[in-house]
């Protein structure tokens, strides 16, 4: 009978604009989507970063190739999509790494990698002392419930035929976590940990929104209590206003459940809430990784910089100036036949010959902060020859240098070093 | 969707209007998609109407083995005193009497009524049989083949190239005698009907499965890639589960639809092989060999042919109507 009532007064909220101030009295449907609690209407503030949480996720190298064949008769390999091309990051304990690019430029495939949804080609993924690429089948099946994700779509990651009770108790059962008793108790709990009403276990996908949905999602991702979650663009999906509650959600529960987000998204706004560190992707590599002030603040990386610049600004908008906006030339090239050197350079601003040439090592120019660029600097403040050369041993037009002493440690590690290149002392930074 | 009720009427307990008058008022009744399907379908009258005619024609074979044993029909004796010289029932419309409600058979002079109703029970059985056969060769190749993909899809791909190219019916004849040796001697079935019923059953089946494994395939490429199929990996399920828990359940839609439009399919190849010599022959009636006998009798017995082709026809038209209503309800955004 009290869904009656809640329904009544939800009529009458909608229908009478007078009443419509009175949202205490939520309605079922509605509640899972609104806020928990009034305080909570002014949302959360964005995420810290814990400098000395260590790491949970050391992600090293990691490539995903995905073979492409000849049509016809015989399926000859002519090549491989060089989805995701030696990336390395760390994600720290309980704390959270966005993941950002446009479409297309490998960020869904890390995050497939991480969770093996798919079988990297090469490079490790260490959690807790194991390599998850390497694992075997078996043992991939305790590790399960430690990595988690959240899908994109709301819509196509819940089975249509199952109840929800049947989708979050799925992995309790397949794991034995409770006994076969508590299975529901549970399923209650968790429902009610993510918002929605522990009473509509025994109800289908279809009934529910796409906010909802979404929350029955990260209800099955908590089920098996894991340490790391990798949300693959979990708000894209919805609609704008739900996604801020979401977002919410999903802080609420990584302050509670201590729980490390890898965080992917190409909503640049969403991550800078949720993410103290972000590492921004072209073409299957990362362009760019640093804390947030770094990267929102202080880019150094021209595709960073035209990222930023697609950003609405509400600021800029109330004093009506119009802010320069970067446009990218072209379309991003194919990862079958990526281009030589800088990945980027085929639209680049400011590339040059080296940038054909050879591909810019990730320096790291910061505390936190890296860049893979040959010529790093703030918007309009590029320097005209290149930084890199000492590095890689060649001169400014990127022909090798006899005189030159190139470092061989140019792969891309995890994490931070403690000495950096600062740009703008042009010397040697110490922590 | 409601007329706002004042706030009054809801705390006193007085139910809201709601949308659906048949529940229980203001209520959220849950509702699986099947079960939204079903609602669907009991909209529409035309489903409605075969789904009556179709459930007639089983409960008719159903009782008619039972109506034979309590002698309320006869289809087997003989009424040689109905018959004029010629073999022709005496009386008008084919000796149509209060005994004799579709008249008598030309000839040796069976109940026609009788005949219909007992040859209905083995029609329909064999054509279920050989449907339920099609039916679990056809998914669980559509199902391989789709998930596994690869070289497992290509050989399921060309075996069901192979046997749609097969000139089956030829086939089916001229290996008759050799299947029906097999089926007597190696099976122990006994002689005479039941292996012919068995090897009309077993062909059928085995030359019927191509249609439901390609669509079953189409639908497992389309939902493996599905998101709920990747959370199932996620949460370790095993493969096995994948199948028959996450893609299975979501493939009931495409297979009841086609078994109802395998049956009626079957029930015109039981027929069409009963012409041509194979599958149960008389005394044992079927719509096929009542409707093959009735053939020589087309000109001057009109009404002993015209009945079994007509029920024929009606069986067939009904399930074809049944199983596009089913479609429509089971999938409301596919076009027809």
């Amino acid at each position: 009978m009290s869904d009656d009532i809640d329904q009544a007064d939800h009529t009458e909220n909608t229908s009478h604009a007078d009443h419509a101030g009175h949202a205490d009295h939520a309605d079922p449907v509605v509640a899972a989507d609104a806020p928990v609690d009034l305080d909570d209407v002014t949302g959360h503030a964005a995420s810290e970063l814990d400098p000395e949480a260590p790491p949970v996720l050391t992600v090293e190298n990691l490539r995903m190739y995905f073979p492409v064949h000849a049509t016809g008769l015989i399926r000859r390999k002519v090549g491989d999509v060089q989805a995701v091309d030696g990336v390395s990051f760390v994600v720290p304990e309980g704390g959270s790494l966005g993941l950002v690019g446009e479409s297309g430029c490998g960020k869904s495939t890390t995050g497939r990698a991480i969770t093996r949804l798919y079988k990297p080609t090469s490079g490790s993924i260490k959690f807790g002392g194991k390599d998850l690429a390497t694992i075997s089948s078996r043992e991939l099946k305790g590790m399960r419930s430690e990595i988690q994700m959240i899908f994109q779509d709301p819509y196509s990651s819940l089975n249509p035929r199952h109840t929800v009770g049947s989708i979050i108790g799925a992995p309790l059962r397949i794991h034995n976590m409770v006994p076969k008793d508590q299975t529901l108790k549970r399923v209650q709990e968790l429902l009610e940990v993510v918002g929605l009403n522990p009473e509509h276990y025994n109800r289908y996908p279809n009934e529910f929104s796409g906010g909802q949905r979404q929350r029955i999602g990260i209800a099955r991702a908590l089920a098996l209590r894991p340490k790391v979650i990798v949300a693959d663009e979990p708000v894209s999906a919805l609609d704008v206003s739900i996604q801020a509650q979401v977002i919410n959600l999903l802080q609420d529960l990584q302050r509670e459940f201590n729980i490390a987000f890898l965080f992917i998204a190409h909503d640049l706004a969403v991550v800078r809430h949720f993410c103290p560190e972000v590492a921004v992707m072209y073409l299957g590599k990362i362009v760019e990784i640093g804390d947030r002030d770094s990267i929102y603040g202080n880019a150094h990386h021209p595709y960073t910089q035209a990222l930023l610049s697609a950003v609405p600004d509400v600021r800029q908008a109330s004093v009506g100036g119009r802010r320069e906006r970067i446009r990218l030339q072209g379309d991003v090239p194919s990862p079958i036949d990526p281009p030589s050197g800088c990945r980027f350079r085929t639209r680049c601003p400011i590339a040059q010959e080296i940038c054909a040439k050879h591909e810019p090592p990730l320096m790291q120019i910061g505390r936190r902060h890296k860049v893979a660029c040959h010529f790093p600097g703030r918007l309009g403040e590029a320097p005209r020859e290149p930084l890199t050369t000492g590095l890689l041993g060649v001169d400014g037009e990127g022909r090798p240098d006899p005189g030159a002493s190139p470092s061989n440690d140019l792969v891309d590690q995890p994490g931070y070093a403690d000495t950096w290149f600062d740009l703008d002392a042009k010397r040697i930074g110490r922590a | 969707m409601t007329a706002p009720s004042s706030d009054l009427d809801s705390h006193l307990g007085v139910p809201a209007e709601t949308g659906e008058p048949s529940e229980a008022p203001g209520a959220v009744v849950s509702r699986s998609p099947l079960q939204l399907a079903a609602r669907r379908f009991l909209k529409d009258k035309l489903s409605m109407a075969s789904l009556i005619v179709v459930l007639l024609f089983f409960i008719a074979a159903v009782v008619a083995p039972f109506a034979v044993k309590f002698g309320w029909i006869d289809p087997l004796s003989s009424n040689q005193d109905l018959l004029d010289e010629f073999g022709l029932p005496i009386g008008d419309w084919g000796g149509i009497s209060g005994d004799h409600w579709l008249g008598i058979e030309p000839g040796i002079g069976r109940d026609a009524l009788a005949r219909l109703w007992y040859g209905t029970t083995f029609s329909l059985a064999i054509a279920i049989s050989a449907t339920i056969v099609a039916m679990v060769i056809g998914v669980v190749a559509g199902i391989v083949s789709g998930a596994a993909g690869g070289w497992v899809d290509v050989i399921i791909g060309r075996i069901i190239d192979l046997t749609l190219a097969f000139p089956q019916t030829l086939m089916l004849l001229a290996l008759s005698s050799v299947g029906l040796a097999f089926i007597h001697q190696t099976l122990g079935v006994p002689n005479g009907n039941p292996t012919a019923a068995v090897y009309v059953i077993v062909v059928l089946g085995l030359f019927g499965w191509t249609g439901i494994a390609r669509i079953v395939r189409g639908q497992v490429l389309s939902l493996r890639e599905r998101e709920f199929v990747q959370a199932a990996q996620m949460i370790g399920a095993s493969r096995r589960r994948i199948y028959f828990k996450e893609i299975l359940p979501n493939l009931w839609a495409p297979i009841l639809v086609t078994f109802t439009l395998m049956m009626p399919a079957f029930v015109s190849a039981e027929a069409a092989l009963s012409f041509l010599g194979v599958g149960i022959s008389a005394p044992t009636p079927t719509l096929g060999n009542v409707l093959t006998d009735a053939l020589r009798y087309a000109d001057s017995a009109f009404l002993y042919f015209f009945i079994p082709a007509f029920m024929i026809a009606t069986l067939v038209v009904c399930f074809n109507l049944l199983g596009d209503g089913l479609r429509d309800a089971l999938d409301p955004k596919a076009d027809r």
